[in-house]
């Protein structure tokens, strides 16, 4: 009786299919957009269409150079959200080109940035050839997030767009530092804890059933809560102080495997949700808005609108480009969720939901099988930092929770957005490619003259 | 562009996307139940064992033996608990090796896998050449290497 045993394969032609498979969605979401909306295939299709085909062979030939055994379901994944979301993003440029001839196309810009996204990816994966020398580099990266989390709110390259102090300009360029930092941020908590998880994890008391860790051990979640707080103060960003702090509090977890850090985390967010929701307008708007959008249609006109458009969409959607998702503000970003429900329906959306599903648990897979405790925690807070995202989003979008501010990872409409998530895809995909390296041939030693320390005789 | 079209068009995307998300679970599949044809598990699992020769030894190892340094031709059998090896008096094998540290390494399995761990040791325990950092999974007649002994799991 034997157990099926797991042996290392490449796979690289079940991710060519999967890839030719996911342009070929990109492709056709962007025609059936131009059906659907002008009655003719876009003639540009073939410029988009052809960028698809391009970033599809790029990233193909990339990880087949340089991580061979890298995972083959990943890619052609986010090959797909990101084509996806390209189309829809062209969809509601189309919608508001029809209200305003003005309208600068969104789209562009956003394969702009996909392309600039795989040269991200491309430079992760060429410069990191093995991650666990990241890890040496642990407190730089800590540095580095906190430097980028304080650039906007520095006078002169720091914006404020829509209330939110998260922008820097560079020129005519907007960039997101938070979405840098989250890649930092997730590097150096791995790298922490994979140093201090046992003082974190062996110390403490029973109390009720639940470990509590010690009160010294507190100080770096207290830490973490602070500067989740703190962004949440100064830049009136709650989606990125939500995804900080959940990131830390869920890696703690891992790296300890202790509940009690849950509950305490759980605790602390409570709190410090409550304060914020009673220290600021706009957390109060957007939990009034939660509770019942319908008391004040004026001020509540986008979550509004946005369930308006799921429930237009219904089981099966109006179908690409017949649906009005550019009548909710921000369908091409916040609400691309909403837009993408109304046009695919709840069978479109769960598909999304579904592929989101699998990135999150190909990452958790590689944490998994994953031979280092660097690599474990920081393929799982990579991983995770996507499942916060789109939890946030889409249950902000859908009023599962209130809404905040995050970019819907690869799909919605965001340069820096699209750029570091191409990043993070680079890192996971250099994690599984050593994860699924076959072990270094074992051989019976001929000589044992390298391997001794100390000589006889 | 009737509303037929539009709709067939629709309809046909939404197919296209699950079927691209059933493929990609379709590819998942093997990880999770193992490569070697997990759509006919039963038939080849019978097989494998009676058919082919395979190059490294088949079966259960019951016991770890020394195959070579002043301790040769000494065994413990296995069982589901760890064995120590080292120079302590506590070690399964109290190895009579100068370059074994006193509590050297551990054998200890999951059930199904036996594994080798380095306790710290000065010296090291190699495999081939490589010396050991983590816990490694080693088969049947893997030679192990601890000082000037060698130690390898036998039927």
């Amino acid at each position: 009786m034997t157990t099926p045993v797991w042996v290392p394969r490449k796979r690289r032609g079940a991710e060519f299919f999967l890839t030719v498979l996911a342009v070929f969605i990109g492709i056709a979401a962007y025609a059936s957009v131009g059906l659907g909306v002008e009655g003719t295939i876009p003639a540009d299709t073939y410029k988009l269409g052809g960028a698809l085909v391009v970033v599809a062979i790029a990233t193909h030939l990339v990880v087949r150079r340089v991580a061979p055994y890298a995972d083959p379901v990943l890619l052609p994944l986010v090959i797909a959200l990101n084509g996806l979301g390209l189309a829809m993003i062209y969809r509601i440029d189309l919608g508001y080109e029809q209200v305003n001839p003005d309208w600068k196309a969104l789209a562009n810009s956003q394969l702009m940035w996909t392309g600039f996204g795989i040269v991200a990816f491309a430079i992760v994966l060429l410069l990191v050839r093995d991650h666990r020398r990241l890890q040496a580099l642990t407190y730089t990266f800590g540095f580095a997030a906190i430097l980028l989390l304080v650039l906007p709110l520095l006078p002169g390259i720091g914006r404020n767009i829509r209330g939110a102090r998260i922008w820097i300009g560079l020129g005519p360029f907007s960039f997101q530092p938070g979405e840098a930092a989250k890649i930092c941020l997730a590097i150096f908590f791995a790298g922490y804890l994979v140093v201090k998880r046992d003082a974190l994890a062996l110390a403490g008391r029973r109390f009720a059933g639940i470990d509590l860790p010690r009160g010294r051990d507190l100080g770096p979640i207290l830490a973490g809560w602070l500067i989740s707080v703190g962004i949440l103060i100064f830049q009136r960003d709650l989606g990125s102080s939500l995804l900080f702090f959940g990131l830390f509090v869920v890696l703690l977890y891992i790296a300890t495997e202790r509940p009690g850090w849950l509950v305490v985390g759980g605790l602390l967010f409570v709190a410090g949700a409550y304060m914020g929701y009673l220290a600021f307008a706009h957390v109060q708007v957007r939990v009034d808005a939660w509770l019942d959008p319908f008391s004040d249609p004026d001020k509540n006109f986008q979550v509004i609108n946005g369930l308006f458009g799921l429930a237009h969409g219904g089981i099966l959607g109006q179908g690409l480009g017949q649906g009005s998702p550019n009548l909710t503000p921000f369908g091409f970003s916040d609400f691309i969720a909403a837009s993408m429900g109304e046009e695919l329906g709840l069978t479109g959306l769960m598909a999304i939901l579904l592929i989101y599903g699998l990135i999150v648990e190909r990452g958790l897979r590689i944490a998994l099988t994953c031979r280092d405790a660097f690599g474990k925690l920081l393929a799982a807070g990579l991983a995770l930092s996507i499942a916060i995202q789109v939890f946030v989003v889409v249950g902000g979008v859908t009023r599962l929770i209130p809404l905040t501010g995050l970019t819907t990872p690869f799909l919605a409409q965001g340069g820096s957005s699209v750029v570091m998530n191409w990043a993070i895809i680079g890192l996971l995909l250099r994690i599984s490619d050593q994860t699924r390296r076959p072990a270094p041939e074992i051989s019976t030693f001929q000589s044992d003259e390298e391997t001794q320390v100390v000589k006889l005789s | 562009m009737s509303e037929l079209t539009l709709t067939l068009i629709k309809l046909g995307f939404l197919a296209v996307l699950w079927l691209f998300v059933l493929s990609a679970v379709s590819v998942i599949r093997s990880d999770i139940f193992g490569t070697k044809a997990p759509s006919t598990p039963r038939p080849a699992k019978q097989k494998a064992p009676s058919t082919k020769t395979r190059k490294a030894p088949r079966g259960v190892p019951t016991k770890l033996q020394v195959v070579s340094g002043p301790n040769t031709g000494q065994s413990v059998p296995l069982s589901d608990k760890p064995i120590l090896l080292g120079r302590g008096t506590d070690a399964a094998i109290r190895l009579d090796d100068d370059y074994v540290s006193t509590r050297h390494a551990r054998f200890a399995t999951n059930g199904e896998q036996w594994f080798v761990e380095d306790l710290g040791s000065t010296n090291g325990t190699y495999l081939g050449s490589q010396r050991i950092t983590t816990p490694i999974p080693i088969g049947l007649g893997i030679q192990v290497r601890l000082g000037k002994t060698i130690v390898e799991l036998q039927k």
